[in-house]
């Protein structure tokens, strides 16, 4: 019934013994094309913005205003790696929308990359805020018998970051392909859509899930 | 019975009951929700986003049933590949 099993990944081509997967094709033409967008649209930046620009700036000072409300400091700080994982996930779980393309966050590697970037970003942002010896002594916290604890939860809930965006986007796909199977004709249509707000919200709840482990490790006294 | 007939019938269990108990805390937390915007509506906006984050744990343990059940179909460990 299905073309191939949603745990694997056909492989594009090779470059020399590494295989490159469809997914990882996605994955760089996302890419290519917010470098690409952003690099047109802001080659003359004006102090009146109008158009384009005002639309990026629209979005990057909502992002800001979310990861504000969220950690009650200064954004700008975490804009570079909140803002680049919300607008990459937008992009790439609206992928789907081209045809022929499937959505690079559907296979588990994506999801995994981007979880292993939040899970270190994390780390290095609690340090850099806080200092070495402050930030390892929050997993001392409220007693040193929760250490095992703190310490599982470290892992669990990047974990479990990982397999939300991964279960979501993919599941989605195989209801696409099940209905595209059942009736071929017009009768996807509102599942499609419905896609889109599963993407968007995905995306959304993957980077407010990183923002507030972000916002834990930089303050105690915030911890969500 | 085979093993990818049980296989079947457990992925089935497994997404029916991990679909049943989450939709039922999703509907509570919903309501809550609802019940606190309506009392205060001007706080709409920190309910919604912890609403969501709160929805996409819950929703998280509907995930992992649904994984499983792949798992047993498609990388079933009991079966040679």
């Amino acid at each position: 019934m299905f073309r191939l099993s949603p745990l694997t990944n056909e492989v594009a081509f090779w470059l020399g013994p590494i295989p490159i997967t469809g997914a990882v094709v996605t994955t760089w033409g996302v890419m290519a094309a917010i470098t690409a967008f952003c690099a047109i649209s802001l080659r003359r930046p004006k102090v009146e913005p109008d158009g384009v620009q005002s639309l990026l700036e629209i979005l990057i000072e909502a992002i800001a205003a979310q990861i504000e409300a969220v950690l009650r400091r200064d954004p700008w700080p975490f804009m570079p790696l909140i803002g680049t994982l919300f607008i990459f996930l937008v992009v790439a779980n609206l992928s789907a929308i081209v045809p022929g393309l499937h959505p690079p966050t559907g296979h588990i590697e994506t999801p995994a990359a981007l979880a292993v970037i939040v899970f270190f970003s994390v780390h290095v942002m609690g340090i850099s805020a806080r200092g070495l010896g402050r930030y390892l002594r929050h997993y001392f916290e409220p007693n040193p018998l929760l250490l095992p604890l703190n310490v599982l939860s470290e892992i669990t809930r990047i974990f479990s970051l990982m397999v939300r965006l991964f279960g979501n986007m993919m599941s989605h796909e195989i209801v696409i392909a099940i209905v595209m199977f059942l009736a071929g004709v017009l009768v996807p249509i509102p599942f499609m859509l419905l896609g889109l707000l599963i993407g968007i919200l995905q995306a959304y709840i993957f980077t407010v899930l990183a923002t507030v482990f972000v916002g834990a490790a930089v303050d105690a006294t915030n911890a969500a | 019975m085979t093993i990818q007939m049980i296989s079947v019938i457990g992925a089935a269990i497994a997404v029916s009951f991990g679909a049943l108990a989450p939709a039922w805390g999703e509907g509570r937390a919903l309501a809550a929700a609802m019940d606190a915007i309506a009392r205060q509506p001007e706080s709409a906006g920190t309910i919604s986003r912890t609403l969501f984050v709160g929805l996409a744990m819950i929703e998280t343990m509907a995930i992992y049933c649904l994984v499983i059940a792949l798992l047993l179909l498609y990388a079933n460990p009991f079966v040679g590949a």
